[in-house]
This record gives C-alpha cells, structure tokens and sequence, in this order.
C-alpha cells in the first residue's frame, strides 16, 4: 500500500487549527522564557542570597528533570494542591520556564560580559544600578545573545510537541486525531512535520531580521 | 556657602588596595572656573584619584567635596547609593574608552540620563541633544550609531552626553590617550571651547603642550603623593624637583 494524499484535504481543517495552536504556545511560551530568562539570569547575579535560592531549587528542577514530567507536574500535579490550569496555560508555563532557565543561563554569561566601562558610564551620569542594568547592560546583553536564544526557540517549537500529552490539540495531536479517523500515519505524520517545517522557516527569517536590525547598534 | 576659591576640595585623600597604598594622604583645592591638568607616570595614582572625586573607586581615607557638598558622605548603604546618584548627576566624566552607550544613537546617548532623571518631555530632550551635540560638532551625525563614529567623534560624543547633566565639574581621564594622532586635535578643541565658558575641569592627562595651554595649575604625581604643584610655566618650564625634571624628559623624549 503507497502513499495516498487524497486522504489529506478532507482533514486540512483540523491540521491547520492544530498548526495555530502550536504557533500560539510556541510564542506564547517563547515570550515567557525570554523575559523569564532576562528576570532569573538577573536574580541570579544580583538578588540578595535569600532570594536566591528559591530560585536555584526551580532551576535545578526545570534543568535537572525531563520536560515531560514538567508537564505533568504543572498541570496533573498542581490541580491536587487547588491550582487547576486549563491545559494550554499549563503547557505555555511549563515550556516557558524550561526555557527561561536555558536563557537564563546565556544572559547571565551575556551580562558578565558587558564591558565594565558600560556600567561605570551610566553610573557617572546619575544612573542607580538598576537603572543602569536596565537601560545600558542588559539590553547589550540581550543582543549579542539573539542568535544561541533563536537556537534555543527551534528547540522550544519542536518540544512544543509534548504538550500534546496533557491535551492540547496542537499539531501533533491533530496529526494524530486525523490519523485515528483515516489509519493513515506516515500520511499525516509527514503534512506535520512539513508543517513543523515551515514554522520553523518563518522563526529563522524572524529571527535574520532581527540580527540584521541589530547589527549596527552592537 | 558656595565657596568659589574652594569649589572642588580634596581633603586627605587616600586609597589603598589590601597593602598596597596608590593614594597617599593627598589634599587639593580647585576653584570654581579654574582647570588643573594632573600628569605623572602610569601607576602614579592619577587616575584612581580622578575616579576618587565622583566615588567610582572609593577611597579608603579623607574625605571629597563638590560646591559645600560632601561628594563620599558616610551614610548608611541606601541612602548613600541616593545621595551619590544625585551628586555624580553634577560631576562629568569622559573616559579614556569613550564608553559610550553602542545600542543607542548618539542622541539617546546625550538624552538618555536626562529624560531618565530629570523627567525631560521628548521635546525638549532633542532640543538639548542638539544643542550639546551642536556644540562638539557633531549635530550632523546625531542620528549614528556608536559604531559608525570615528574614535573622536565618539569622545565628542562622550563628551555632549557628560555636558548634556549640566555638570559643575567635568573630569577628563585620559580623553585623547586612546585617539589616532590626527583625530587629538578635534577633542583637544572641544575642551579648550568649554575652557573659554569657564567650565571647572579636572584632566588627567599626557599631553603635555595641551595642559601647558589650557590649565591653570598642574600637579605631577607620582607614587601616590603630589610631587610638585603649581601653574604650568614653572612646573613645565622651571620644575623644582628631580623627579619631575626626569618624568618630562622621558617624557618629552618619548614623545618626539
């Protein structure tokens, strides 16, 4: 038995709501771990050490742990404690901070690596500390890690797949659901991944366009 | 109160590192207007007391005043971080590495700091940028980036953004040191026009013909002490001690 795409239009609906899904928590989830990266990689270089820790143990635990049970943790886990997430909300938190601890980690080395003398110039003209860091050190930070953080959203798009186990009728699961009313999985599997594909494509070119924009200021 | 012979005073400066002592008990008035170029041999401490004066290193003794106001007041860790971001808003200071601000245009280099802190509307912040700017030169690139600057247009630049806080003093340390040799000359006159409008300044310096021309008094330091102090015609010209006799010949000897 070939291959037959006949079968694919009749499902194209259920695919194409499936692909907005995805590209809604992949951005979703994408803004979450970038300002989530800027605010952890910031606690962990200047927030006093009581604040600190906290913040370490959830690094550890979103670094340390598959993201999988991330998922479960937040949405199956939570519900027992009164928190009851509708299951995109949980996916958008938990793929987000997974991702905010990888940020996390690139600007925190980005920040260290601002010339000293960009700090000490915003100080010279009144600047407290955190104005400085907020105006003059991490957005110079920031752009010199546009490209290893464009990196790691492909990977958030790509895991975004897994939210399909809590639920979450994204791409993946769409594939699946049409495969369940055709028995046709290479078919269907394949019109993801090239979904998945161009998705993906269209990040990269935001992702050039951005880099290019940059350039000039760095 | 404003004491105009004693406008920037320098009361038993110093400043060590562990056992290392690169300040030395040092005291200097400067008077409201007047400029005092401060040279000496890399190590001497002319730098770190320069940096003393707006508290970017701290000194470990003595004490810094700006206009009747103590610059590096003893106060509890909040209040000071208050205080001295209020004072540093009065002291401007041009580095050596220009370090200006690489993400922003030359405009929100000078407009920066005053829009943040002064609360100024976007009006009157592009009038002060072009004012500032206009007056290093360098309105017409108000719109460049740092990187698309040459290193004399970027210390002009630096310099406006200092300007742009209205400051009472402006301290120089080492303006020119980082220049190609033909772009000294530009910033050399940018200094010399805020010379003219009687701006207070404090250079550090090795430039030894532009110190001898603009500033009213030179202190060579060396080994953390103030060697010899007074206007440029006798510390150039006639120097009483050896050790600056010996500094300037080297130096002069090196430079040409």
């Amino acid at each position: 038995m070939g291959l037959d795409f006949t079968v694919v239009p009749e499902h194209l609906d259920v695919i194409l709501l499936g692909c907005l899904w995805t590209i809604f928590i992949a951005v979703a989830a994408a803004l979450v771990s970038f300002f989530g990266g800027i605010i952890f990689a910031v606690i962990a270089l200047y927030a006093p050490w009581i604040i600190r820790q906290p913040f370490r143990l959830i690094e550890w635990v979103f670094m340390g742990t598959p993201l999988l049970l991330q998922l479960f943790l937040i949405y199956f886990g939570l519900v027992q404690i009164g928190i009851d997430l509708p299951a995109f909300v949980a996916g958008i938190i938990g793929l987000g901070l997974h991702f905010a601890v990888y940020n996390s980690e690139l600007i925190q080395t980005a920040i260290l690596s601002v010339d000293k003398g960009q700090m000490e110039a915003a100080r010279t003209v009144g600047l407290s500390r955190g104005q400085a860091l907020r105006k003059v050190v991490i957005p110079q930070a920031v752009r010199d890690v546009i490209p290893p953080i464009g990196n790691n959203m492909i990977a958030l798009l790509k895991d975004s797949a897994l939210v399909s186990v809590i639920g979450v009728s994204e791409l993946t699961l769409s594939a699946q659901r049409a495969i369940g009313a055709t028995y046709r999985p290479f078919e269907f599997y394949l019109v993801a991944a090239a979904f998945y594909y161009v998705i993906n494509l269209c990040m990269e070119w935001v992702q050039r366009r951005i880099e290019r924009r940059i350039a000039i200021s760095r | 109160m404003t004491d105009t012979e004693h406008f920037v005073e320098i009361k038993h400066a110093q400043k060590s590192f562990g056992k290392l002592e690169v300040l030395k008990d040092i005291s200097l008035n400067v008077a409201r207007g007047q400029i005092v170029a401060i040279i000496g041999p890399s190590g001497s401490g002319k730098s770190t007391l320069l940096r003393a004066i707006n508290d970017l290193d701290a000194l470990t003794g003595g004490e810094i005043w700006l206009d009747g106001v103590q610059v590096n007041r003893d106060l509890p860790y909040r209040q000071y971080e208050k205080h001295i971001n209020q004072m540093r808003q009065d002291i401007g200071m041009v580095f050596q590495h220009f370090n200006l601000f690489p993400h922003m245009t030359a405009r929100d280099n000078v407009t920066m700091a005053p829009k943040l802190l002064k609360g100024l509307s976007k009006a009157e912040a592009d009038a002060l940028a072009e004012e500032q700017l206009d007056k290093v030169g360098m309105l017409e690139r108000i719109d460049y980036y740092p990187s698309q600057l040459s290193g004399g247009q970027k210390q002009r630049v630096a310099i406006a953004r200092a300007l742009a806080m209205k400051p009472k003093l402006m301290l120089f340390d080492e303006a020119t040191s980082a220049l190609d040799p033909e772009l000294v000359d530009e910033v050399n006159q940018v200094m010399k026009k805020l010379a003219e409008e009687h701006m207070t300044m404090i250079i550090v310096t090795h430039e030894m013909d532009f110190a001898a021309s603009v500033c009213d008094r030179v202190l060579f330091m060396d080994k953390g002490v103030v060697v010899e102090e007074g206007p440029p015609s006798v510390v150039f010209k006639n120097p009483t001690k050896d050790r600056t006799r010996e500094f300037l010949r080297k130096h002069l000897a090196g430079a040409k």
